[in-house]
């Protein structure tokens, strides 16, 4: 059979959407398919981009399809390539640079084109927004404006509508003033009443924002440069920067031109074709169906879903009747989610409400004959996910309205799996179902990962992932499997850490080389190498064979790599104690190398910043100080507070025990880093209780020791090993459990997860009772590991290869 | 055998190919052109542009493995043979066509007009 050819013009979300759905579908030759973007990439999300802007997400996260995605699955791209217009008798598309590409079914999803209100001084005499104005749409866009937010202090954003609302929030993350304009008389006019909105106004100026309510934008100020803008009214606001956020326009510009029927956006009957064209569809922003045009995201799942059935002939009948949208503000700090109508009709209409206008709290619902026909939540986010669904669902409520505003448990997420219908969405960013999960489960995705990776579920804000792993649960029935990739210990060598382990004694493998060699069939694999050579090192301790390629740059170099590809230099102090010769040295050093910055770490000891490679050897020298091995994965630092020398309070002698477990334990190589502590009292100033290993000193002489405590990424406290009687014990059991930590963890693993993972009983039992008789080897180990100790500063003198702190050894002349 | 193949390219030595550490990579500048060059662990060397097109991460300073390169600052990851990102949309690095001569030393060819307009390897940004 011939493939039919289906061209799609528009590669955004609901383009780039039919395609995957169409795929999905199979088999892949039914259809030979070109698709006409006009931006020059693949595919994003575009809802993240307000991530982008307020930099929770990078630009390079927000892509759903890669350039070589199409390539994959033989979807020609024209990337970059506007289509001008359609000849609908000869059945071909034309576009920019002269492509003809002929087609039998067409797809139009052009989107939206913001809607830019007649101001004067907007415009570059070629008639694009001039330099320092910016609409937020695209990824272009939204670089643009970041790289303006460098250059001025002040911006203005003109629409206090949920998009404008949300550059306000961006614009504020990177540290400007921020005003926003807004021609009604409260904030997201079409979603919000007026006490709802009053309310949003107030919480986002308690951030730093700035509004100016009913005002119409006359004017952009400056000849060269934006330097503010002027209203109506005559008043003026400075600004280096102007952003247009006054609504959205459907883009039916190649449909119009083609003869398309149009009002608002091109008009589709139920099965998504044009009105008059039947084999031309129109699907996303740009469509209007039954009067409506929609600016979310949700419909175009749907529609683009419907299409597919429809043109693969999985199902020729598949109808779209319309959607019920709900949406929420992606403003950091702020709960707003609203749905359906935000007024009552007529007095048949139900409404309940509840207001705590101090808290900022504001809930609405309206209730049509025992069903949602609207709801606004501000300032609570616990009763939104609910609510939402009942709305989305259309269901009846229960006769308490109350139960709907005020959760009376917040919902645990496992209970509520089962009872949720196949179609709810679970994953917004990405529009993936209940249903769909369950699916990708039941095809054998039984993995978390596995069935990210199927859906694309979790893969857009992440704040989906714990109703992922619920569903994921109760679909496999207690058939969850781990992915096998997941417990290997590097992605290029199969094998779990224990059996790895053996293998590497077996074969008395030495070096990464020869792992590879040995039990990877000779691949070498860059993203592998560190962490081999992190646990060949700890099997072997002196006799390991180290091939310096095979570390990280900081650990080539024995310092922290900056974002300018200097380095800091942190030098050991043990305990957190210096003397004044030393801060002298400190302070020779950091002058005559030019510091960028000498700050006081979080570690009690002192960083020097941005200093180049090649300068490392002559600071260290100068410095005449031990590594603190601030740059790698290793024994850290060992906090301690006064302790009895000073503080009235002093139980027990923390600064010596301190300095004795730093010089016992220094530069030791773990699977992650692991930080210490000492506090000389419960009281506990050094943190003890929140470090992977932390002693406090109690009544009675005795010493209590904490492992597995937590205060960066996670928060946890500790969990008590034992309590002691004497220094010595201290560093013994301490001892004992790195030893049993560096052996049983993986690589990266922290002990927070190491403990939580293994349990502390379990972990007292090898370290204490010694129920696995290993006590003896632990404590041999960890011994010969500290007679190993050797500073790595020492390389500066005797470096392992002429070139090691070398940047650029020749310079040619060009 | 080591002319300058085109009038517009010129080929330039960069010394011996020891001074790399195996599996290592070292940025070298050639005239104004910062140019990181790589020897890998089986013996083939390579040469491309010295910044990552991400944030401008020092290449040089990476990991090689697999034929590949992963810059040291946020790990992307690129093909050492055709520059191509692998994973990222990041533009594909400039590669340097790079030999080693029978004296064991390395030779780069770079092209004129590269020498020029190419000066721009932290320019980052997509395909
Ligand atoms: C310098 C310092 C910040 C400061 O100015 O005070 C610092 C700087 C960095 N920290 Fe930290 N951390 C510093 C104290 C801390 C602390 C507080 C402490 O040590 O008491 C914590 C919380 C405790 C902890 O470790 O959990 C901390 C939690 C982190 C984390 C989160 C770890 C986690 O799993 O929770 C990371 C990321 C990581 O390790 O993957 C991190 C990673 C980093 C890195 C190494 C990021 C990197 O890979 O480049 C930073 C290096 C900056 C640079 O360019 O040099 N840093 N970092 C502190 C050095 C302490 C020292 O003297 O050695
Ligand atoms: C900052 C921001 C935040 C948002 N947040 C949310 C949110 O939280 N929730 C939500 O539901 N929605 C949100 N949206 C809206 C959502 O992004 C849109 O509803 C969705 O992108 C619409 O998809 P579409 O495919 O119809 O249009 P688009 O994604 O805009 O895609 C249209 C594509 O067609 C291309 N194109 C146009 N004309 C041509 C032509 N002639 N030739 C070739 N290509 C052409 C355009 O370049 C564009 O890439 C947000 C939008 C923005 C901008
Ligand atoms: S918190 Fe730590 S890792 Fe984060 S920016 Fe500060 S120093 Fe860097
Ligand atoms: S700078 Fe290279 S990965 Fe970020």
């Amino acid at each position: 059979m011939e493939k039919q050819k289906l061209v799609v013009i528009g590669n955004g979300m609901a383009g780039a959407r039919l395609v995957e759905e169409v795929l999905a579908r199979g088999p892949g030759d039914q259809f030979e398919i070109s698709v006409f973007g006009d931006e020059p990439r693949g595919n994003y999300n575009r809802i993240l981009l307000s991530g982008v802007l307020s930099g929770t997400h990078d630009q390079d996260d927000i892509y759903i399809n890669p350039m070589e995605w199409y390539e994959r699955n033989d979807v020609k791209l024209y990337a970059g390539v506007r289509a001008i217009g359609i000849d609908r008798r000869a059945k071909t598309v034309y576009a920019a640079g002269g492509h003809l590409v002929p087609f039998d079914k067409l797809v139009i999803a052009t989107g939206s084109v913001p809607f830019v209100p007649p101001i004067d001084g907007l415009y570059d005499d070629d008639g694009s927004l001039r330099e320092g104005v910016y609409a937020f749409r695209t990824l272009d866009d939204c670089e643009n404006m970041i790289e303006r937010t460098e250059h001025v202090k002040d911006a203005v954003v003109i629409g206090g509508g949920l998009l404008g609302l949300e550059a306000a929030r961006g614009l504020l993350t990177r540290g400007l003033n921020v005003h926003v304009v807004h021609l009604a008389a409260y904030l997201m006019e079409t979603q919000l009443d007026s006490q709802s909105g009053d309310l949003l106004r107030d919480t986002l100026e308690q951030m730093g924002v700035t509004f100016h309510l009913e005002k119409l934008t006359t004017d952009i100020l400056g000849e060269d440069r934006v330097t503010g803008v002027r209203f109506r009214d005559g008043s003026e606001v400075d600004c280096g920067m102007v952003v247009v956020s006054a609504g959205i326009r459907p883009n039916v510009d190649v449909a119009k031109i083609s003869g398309l029927n149009t009002r608002r956006g091109i008009l589709v009957n139920d099965d998504l074709s044009c009105r008059n064209d039947p084999d031309i569809y129109a699907i996303g922003e740009c469509a209007e169906h039954r009067d409506v045009t929609y600016g979310l995201v949700a419909p175009l799942w749907e529609q683009a879903s419907i299409l597919a059935d429809r043109l693969t002939g999985r199902n020729p009948n598949a109808r779209y009747y319309g959607s019920r949208v709900s949406t929420k503000l992606k403003v950091m700090g702020v709960e707003l989610a609203v749905a359906g109508i935000k007024e009552p009709r007529d007095e048949q209409d139900e409404v309940v409400t509840y207001v705590e206008p101090g808290q900022g709290i504001y809930k609405k619902l309206i209730v049509r004959d025992g069903h949602i026909a609207g709801a606004i939540l501000l300032g609570d986010g616990m009763a939104a996910p609910r609510l939402l669904q009942a709305f989305d669902r259309d269901e009846a409520l229960p006769e308490m309205r109350a139960e709907m505003l005020f959760p009376l448990a917040p919902d645990s997420v496992g209970t509520d799996i089962e009872s949720l219908p196949d179609q709810t969405q679970v994953c917004n960013c990405n529009g993936v179902t209940k249903g769909q999960i369950v699916e990708a489960v039941n095809g054998g995705h039984r993995s978390f990962k596995a069935v990210c990776d199927a859906t694309r579920a979790g893969t857009g804000c992440g704040s989906c992932k714990p109703q992922i792993q619920a569903i994921l649960e109760f679909a496999a029935d207690g058939l969850v499997a781990e992915d096998p990739s997941a417990n290997y210990y590097v992605p290029g060598v199969p094998m779990s850490k224990p059996e790895l382990v053996d293998a590497v004694k077996e074969l008395e493998l030495k070096s990464v080389s020869s792992v590879f060699e040995e039990l990877a069939e000779g691949r070498e694999d860059a993203a592998s190498k560190v962490g081999l050579s992190s646990l060949l090192r700890t099997i072997w301790g002196s006799e390991y064979e180290d091939e310096r390629d095979a570390r990280f740059i900081n650990d080539r170099v024995h310092a922290n790599i900056q974002r300018d590809g200097t380095f800091s230099v942190v030098p050991r102090m043990y305990g957190g104690i210096t003397t004044p010769a030393e801060l002298r040295r400190i302070a020779d050093v950091a002058e005559k190398y030019e510091a960028g910055m000498v700050k006081i770490t979080g570690g009690q000891r002192i960083d020097i910043l941005g200093i180049p490679k090649e300068h490392l050897p002559d600071v260290w020298r100068e410095l005449d100080m031990p590594s603190g091995h601030a740059y790698t994965k290793a024994f850290r630092t060992c906090k301690t507070c006064v302790g009895t020398d000073f503080c009235r309070f002093g139980l027990g002698d923390s600064t010596t025990l301190g300095i004795d477990i730093e010089k016992r334990f220094q530069g030791m190589e773990m699977p992650h880093k692991v930080k210490m502590a000492v506090s000389g009292c419960p009281r506990n100033c050094a943190e003890a209780t929140v470090k992977d290993v932390g002693v406090v000193a109690v009544e009675g002489g005795k010493w209590e020791i904490y492992v597995g405590g937590a205060a960066g990424a996670n928060v946890r406290k500790g969990d008590v090993l034992c309590v002691v009687d004497s220094p010595t014990d201290v560093i013994k059991y301490m001892g004992r459990f790195l030893q049993y930590y560096r052996e049983n963890a993986r690589y990266l693993e922290r002990t927070y997860g190491f403990v939580e993972r293994i349990g502390v009983e379990r972990i007292r039992q090898v370290i204490m009772d010694d129920l696995d008789g290993s006590a003896d080897s632990l404590d041999t180990d960890i011994q010969s590991s500290v007679d190993a100790y050797f500073d790595p500063w020492k390389e500066g003198e005797k470096p392992v290869h002429e070139n090691q702190f070398v940047s650029a050894p020749v310079a040619v002349s060009g | 055998m080591m002319e300058t193949k085109q009038t517009s390219a010129q080929t330039y030595d960069l010394g011996p190919v020891d001074q790399i550490p195996p599996g290592e990579g070292r940025q070298i500048n050639v005239g104004h052109i910062p140019v990181a060059v790589f020897r890998t662990r089986s013996g083939e060397v390579y040469a491309t542009q010295a910044l990552c097109p991400h944030r401008a991460g020092p290449l040089a300073d990476g990991i090689t493995g697999g034929g590949e390169i992963h810059c040291p600052l946020h790990s992307y990851k690129f093909d050492l043979e055709t520059g191509e990102p692998i994973g990222n949309e990041c533009k594909a690095l400039k590669t340097y066509p790079l030999e080693i001569d029978d004296s064991g030393n390395l030779r780069v060819t770079i092209a004129k007009s590269k020498a020029r307009a190419g000066l721009d390897p932290a320019s980052g940004g997509h395909k």
